[in-house]
């Protein structure tokens, strides 16, 4: 059933509960629940934490609105630790890496096609190819490191070859910056910004904190070479945001990227258990952005449809293999490099992010160092070298 | 919870994913050119760059009584490095302390098992009370040459890394438990080897009192090794059939 923003009122705020236990549920199983349902809880985990970010700043600078901005946090809080404890315990860091590389491609393929500014749509797909190269450098590691082959969580949907390389991401912080969405963009683009800002803000956040984990230098060279990266991307899809917005503008459009994506993932999940909480959520997101909505409407007078339009949300992320986008972007544009907010050839890059680049790698490129040589196989490479030394190969 | 492995839809390998396999492994052939040169050799190259610039992960503490260390230390350890003896000694006494409580995970498994093998919980509470015993005796030995039962020597944090896998398996809900008795076995493998060679340092470092009692504790393990590999064998071979 579609949901309409104004007329769909969720769950009250005061009645969302939970208790630890509903918290900690069953996880889902590596081996047998599909790839996509794991690219939902994480990508899910990410809006949260950032809805969570956003109320953070909103409650430094808000003195009256602080209350209603504690509550809501409280219950987001726990919206994302259901959500996120949901991932087994038998991935290692480096397997939930790899989900969280597939969710990158996944996810930003899909809303590439959905994005209606051709600026933007350009903006998502040259993100797209960077977070396709990290894929194949962590796969290179996965495979080196553990001995394991990422399609085993990959399950087939994406491809693992070089995308741009990343070592050619690191550029000059002022190539990072885009031109922000204008303040009356079409309801798609905020949302898709909004959810993607968060998607790598979480992928960010998750390098710096397993980064460390590893004993392995090259394995924690990597780590803190992508999450440079990742920062980058940050701020490249961060910078997509319009910053002439008002706090209480993002804190309404916020919640309202959290129903859209909510719903995605109550249409499309596989798994009853996880539909179940996909409704659930979905329902108290409605709530939020009742809240949010009041808010906006007693402190700003203005009214919610201003941003909400008719309160009908665009479509959905789709939560399918994208292969054949992501080849045809690679065919097409694996060459592009910034310039300032523009995308050039590479011939044009700018020079600023040249030098930076030089320096950083002059010691030696991680992603380059991990992967000399890396082709993807499966059952890991030592498959292709049994067949190269004419051995049978368990393919 | 069912204690047994079952046929369903495991996704992981690539024949589950037919009409992706052909096009993955082509696609990526045809984009081999776009590689980084060179091979595998790289990285490592990169990690014995470390491993030359690398510090240790610390060091042995001195022993406490530093009077006590110039008179114990001198008379009753022999031999130039005492540390060794020190570092090992902590290393046991890691292993037994956590070997008790990944025994006591293992009695929560096994009594929370609705099929499958059986696992006596009081024999497993014997074996687990056993490793308590181990990890007191080896901290009455540390006391007696002046060291610190308290302090995590280097080779003990190494042991407390490499037991956490084992701590992951036995704490997991979901492991079977044929599984967690798989991975006890491995520790308990480990535990042997770690004794036998306690006694030779031991002796080497002339320490009699030590030799007898960790033979006597060797002796122990070595029940427990053999009580777990039957477990498991039983476990897997009922399973199988």
């Amino acid at each position: 059933m579609a949901i309409n923003l104004f007329n769909d009122h969720g769950v009250a705020l005061d009645r969302q509960r939970f208790t630890w236990k509903e918290l900690v549920q069953k996880p889902i199983s590596k081996l047998d629940d599909d790839a996509f349902t794991r690219i939902r809880v994480i990508l899910m985990n990410g809006v949260e934490h950032d809805a969570l970010r956003l109320k953070q700043v909103a409650l430094r600078m808000n003195r009256d609105q602080r209350e209603p901005i504690a509550k809501l946090m409280r219950v987001e809080q726990h919206q994302a630790t259901a959500i996120n404890w949901m991932l087994s315990a038998d991935h290692s860091p480096l397997e939930t890496t790899i989900a969280y590389e597939q969710v990158a491609i996944e996810v930003t393929a899909s809303v590439a096609q959905l994005e209606p500014d051709p600026y933007l749509a350009q903006a998502y797909r040259f993100g797209l190819l960077e977070d396709f190269d990290h894929l194949y450098r962590y796969s290179a590691l996965l495979d080196r490191l553990e001995g394991k082959d990422s399609a085993n969580i990959l399950q087939g949907y994406t491809d693992v070859v070089p995308g741009r390389p990343t070592l050619v991401h690191h550029r000059a912080p002022e190539n990072e910056l885009l031109e922000p969405y204008a303040s009356d963009a079409a309801l798609a683009t905020k949302l898709h910004a909004i959810s993607l800002v968060a998607g790598e803000y979480q992928t960010h956040d998750y390098y710096m904190n397993v980064g460390p984990l590893f004993a392995d230098p090259v394995a924690r060279m990597l780590y803190a070479e992508i999450a440079s990266v990742e920062s980058q991307h940050i701020t490249h899809y961060g910078s997509m945001l319009n910053p002439d917005e008002s706090l209480l503008e993002k804190l309404v459009l916020h919640e309202a990227a959290e129903v859209w994506n909510y719903q995605a993932c109550a249409q499309q999940e596989t798994n009853p258990r996880l539909k179940a909480l996909w409704e659930r959520f979905l329902d108290y997101e409605l709530g939020h952005l009742q809240v949010a909505m009041q808010l906006f409407k007693d402190v700003e007078r203005r009214d919610p449809a201003e941003l909400l339009g008719d309160g009908n949300l665009p479509p959905a992320i789709q939560f399918k293999s994208q292969r054949d986008f992501v080849r045809q972007t690679l065919a097409a544009e694996v060459t592009l490099r910034r310039d300032g907010t523009r995308f050039v050839e590479e011939d044009a890059e700018a020079v600023s992010s040249l030098a930076y680049r030089n320096h950083m790698n002059s010691e030696g490129s991680p992603s380059q160092i991990v992967s000399a040589g890396y082709q993807w196989t499966p059952g890991t490479e030592m498959n292709r070298n049994a067949q190269a030394a004419g051995q049978p190969a368990a393919v | 919870m069912d204690n047994t492995i079952s046929v369903g839809m495991n996704r992981t390998g690539l024949d589950m994913a037919p009409l992706s396999k052909g096009p993955m492994i082509e696609f990526a052939q045809q984009e081999s050119p776009t590689q980084a040169p060179g091979d595998a050799q790289a990285l490592d190259e990169m990690r014995r760059t470390y491993a030359l610039e690398a510090d240790r992960v610390g060091t042995v503490p001195p022993p406490a009584r530093l009077k006590g260390m110039a008179t114990t230390m001198m008379d009753t350890l022999k031999g130039n490095r005492p540390q060794v003896l020190i570092d090992k000694l902590g290393e046991r006494l890691a292993y037994e302390r956590t070997g008790v409580r990944l025994y006591q995970a293992m009695i929560v498994k096994a009594s929370a098992a609705s099929s499958g093998p059986v696992v006596d919980p009081a024999a497993l509470a014997r074996i687990r009370d056993d490793e308590e015993a181990h990890f007191h005796m080896v901290a009455k030995f540390l006391q007696q040459i002046g060291a610190d039962p308290t302090a995590m020597t280097p080779c003990a944090d190494v042991t407390g890394v490499a037991a956490a896998g084992h701590l992951q398996v036995l704490t997991d809900p979901r492991t079977t438990v044929s599984q967690a008795l798989n991975s006890i076995l491995m520790v308990e493998l480990g535990d042997n080897a770690g004794w036998d060679l306690l006694i030779e340092l031991a002796r080497e470092s002339g320490h009699e009192e030590m030799v007898q009692a960790f033979t006597v504790a060797l002796e122990t393990e070595r029940v427990h090794l053999e009580t777990v590999k039957g477990w498991l064998r039983q476990a897997v071979l009922e399973e199988a059939t």
